[in-house]
């Protein structure tokens, strides 16, 4: 009698039949949270880890998924997001496997959240010290499109050998007049690592710098973990004459009005029509739900 | 107005029930069993308990039947399920040479102790379609084939010498280097590849490489990326024991045999600056009968020792990082196939940019002098 109570508590805890809780064992976690523990240390630097197989593809978030399982606890309250919207396929796929598997409240607001793993966007609502946000990072090393070897990236990051990135930079600049990279822009942290901020538009660059919350990056196909700590600085690379700029648009959003939000285009018939509306769906949904109150 | 372009939770439920019908396809036909895939597709469980390094062919054969038959997608299921199982012990080295043997074939020896055993094998087949297969078992016309002489059984044959240690008698074949038997293996599953890597864990990495990766790298060296004058030694098949020693006993106990493919390639080497001439060595394993997979492994396990050899390395095949890190189909798989997720907060940001920088460029087209000089200040910047 008492032993199936205890059985029955125990599959409440761990969500799923036949796994352990958040679906990864504990020796796993373990070794991911050391790992995530040298990131914090040593805030732009890519720690290798054993990546497991997840049960999603490689490229679909293996990465952030490790690491969210381990540092997920029943009391926490998981938001995942994709290209800022909480309803994308994948982000509801995540998130239905950490409900699955870790039996965790899920929310789509914001400030509701413990944890927040993200794909591609920061979330326009600026983040708490009791907040983590958990970037998926499908290839952590910035300069992996100047030199394809590891041996050698690592090397340069050991050397601070970053003239490369520089170079490339300049390359742009003299081809384009600018620096004609509009998303993975390349940040330097804390004035040592040049590291990948995962593929958010460089709109999102500033949202990283100086932030209240911990910012943890996990690359499973690469196994790579870094991360960055709060209150770190992270200044997206550029030039005296040629400063970091991010791009704006020239409407508003559509629903919400906002002026100072990253926006989707939406192709609304097949004449050119097209409408922008916030990415982060939470945050115009606030915004509106705001607006009808004072209404 | 509000085009929705984002789907929904009743969307991914509605496209998994559409999965779950085209898997059982017509429901007038008999379901697949788990023992028919085991037993009369058995070369597809090979592969995939290979790639998914697990050796339970049941477990195979539900990869297999839930992902219709897609090798690499049944790999990523029993991979998926292998990374949660426990690691309780780490047998003892496997014994290939004590192999109970099944097929055993050498191309450097005519003749050789044991014999030279066929074995089940697609060689020397017609590939002609047998069209009397088409048809159910009790309704075939008889074999006009002669009977095979009665002198063949199905019993193993007794354990027989592995060629490469018959030449290495002689000093022809460059020793395996003597591992230290106290020395742990790498493990790519609890550690990350790191280069260069040791042999131990680039052979792993080949052993759960995709066959179809290490076939065309292994081609290629035949054809000239990396030439290094393969012969196949030795290919055996057959089941070998599996021994552990449990702490508390103290000795070896045997727990089950694997059906495994070895091959041992044979390379020319015409001796180095340390080295004198001999022969050199490639070696594959797989589980079960994959003997495409256990050559070509052994064939890139070859170009892969290059430095090592004091090659110069030039070739795809030879180069380590190039082989090793994408010759994981779960990896390769579904990174290629995250291009389907949306991506449009990342082309929205190139959208804005690329319209932005045309806007330049078309006010540089009608008034062209004054961005010429201003397109100088920006180079001299």
């Amino acid at each position: 009698m008492e032993a199936s109570v205890r059985l029955r508590c125990e599959a409440d805890l761990t969500g799923l039949a036949g796994y352990n809780f958040a679906y990864l064992d504990e020796q796993t976690k373990r070794m991911i949270r050391r790992a995530l523990l040298k990131a914090v240390a040593i805030p732009g630097y890519q720690v290798p880890f054993a990546s497991r197989e997840m049960p999603l593809p490689y490229g679909w978030g293996t990465g952030g998924i490790q690491v969210t399982a381990s540092i997920i606890g029943p009391e926490d309250t998981l938001k995942v997001i994709d290209q800022g919207a909480d309803d994308t396929t994948n982000a509801v796929s995540i998130r239905r496997f950490f409900a699955r598997t870790a039996g965790v409240a899920t929310t789509e607001d914001t400030e509701a959240a413990s944890i927040i793993q993200t794909r591609h966007r920061v979330p326009e609502t600026r983040l708490r010290e009791d907040q983590i946000l958990v970037y998926q990072v499908p290839q952590p090393e910035p300069l992996r499109l100047m030199e394809p070897r590891e041996s050698e990236t690592r090397t340069m990051h050991a050397l601070e050998e970053y003239g490369s990135m520089y170079v490339k930079l300049y390359e742009d600049v003299t081809r384009h007049g600018r620096i004609a990279t509009a998303y993975s822009y390349p940040v330097r942290v804390e004035g040592r690592y040049v590291m990948s901020p995962s593929p958010i538009p460089k709109f999102d660059n500033p949202k990283l710098t100086k932030a209240p919350m911990l910012q943890l990056f996990g690359a499973g196909r690469e196994k790579r973990i870094y991360a960055v700590p709060p209150y770190t600085e992270v200044r997206s690379l550029d030039f005296e004459d040629y400063p970091f700029s991010v791009e704006g648009w020239d409407e508003p959003c559509a629903l919400c009005g906002a002026t100072d939000t990253y926006l989707d285009e939406i192709v609304t018939d097949d004449h050119g029509g097209r409408m922008f509306v916030c990415s982060d769906s939470n945050h115009c949904a606030r915004r509106r739900a705001a607006a009808g109150e004072e209404a | 107005m509000y085009v929705a372009v984002k789907g929904g939770e009743a969307a991914i439920t509605s496209a998994h029930e559409l999965l779950a019908e085209a898997r059982r396809g017509d429901p007038a036909e008999p379901e697949l069993s788990l023992a028919q895939i085991g037993g009369q597709l058995t070369l597809a469980v090979d592969r995939v308990m290979t790639e998914g390094s697990v050796y339970d062919r049941e477990l195979a054969a539900l990869a297999i039947k839930q992902a219709r038959g897609d090798l690499v997608e049944a790999v990523f299921l029993l991979r998926a399920y292998r990374t949660t199982l426990p690691r309780l012990v780490a047998s003892l080295p496997l014994d290939t040479s004590a192999m109970l043997v099944r097929r055993r074939i050498s191309a450097v020896f005519k003749d050789l102790p044991g014999g030279q055993v066929l074995g089940p094998t697609f060689d020397y087949t017609h590939r002609l379609l047998d069209f009397d297969l088409a048809r159910p078992d009790g309704q075939r016309p008889p074999a006009n084939e002669p009977e095979p002489p009665a002198t063949t059984d199905d019993q193993p044959v007794a354990p027989m010498a592995r060629v490469a240690d018959i030449l290495g008698r002689e000093g022809l074949l460059q020793p395996e280097t003597e591992a230290d038997p106290c020395a742990e293996v790498g493990d790519i599953t609890r550690d990350p590849l790191t280069y260069p890597a040791g042999r131990d864990v680039r052979l792993q990495s080949l052993a759960r490489a995709d066959e179809g990766f290490l076939l065309a790298l292994g081609y290629s060296t035949q054809r000239g990326f990396g030439k290094n004058h393969p012969f196949a030694g030795e290919i055996r098949m057959g089941e070998v024991e599996v021994q552990i020693v449990p702490e508390e006993l103290g000795f070896a106990v045997s727990i089950g045999s694997l059906t495994l493919t070895e091959c041992e390639m044979v390379n020319q080497f015409k001796g180095g600056k340390s080295l004198p001439p001999q022969f050199t060595r490639g070696y594959g394993l797989s589980f079960g009968e994959s003997e495409r997979k256990a050559m070509s492994m052994a064939l890139v396990d070859r170009a892969l020792r290059c430095r090592e050899l004091g090659e110069s390395p030039g070739a795809p095949a030879q180069d380590e990082e190039f082989v090793l890190s994408h010759a994981d189909s779960v990896e390769a798989s579904g990174f290629v196939q995250h291009l389907k997720l949306p991506h449009y907060v990342d082309f929205q940001a190139e959208l804005v940019m690329v319209r932005d920088m045309r806007r330049k460029f078309e006010s540089r087209e009608t008034s062209g002098e004054e961005n010429g000089s201003e397109r100088e200040t920006a180079l001299r910047g």
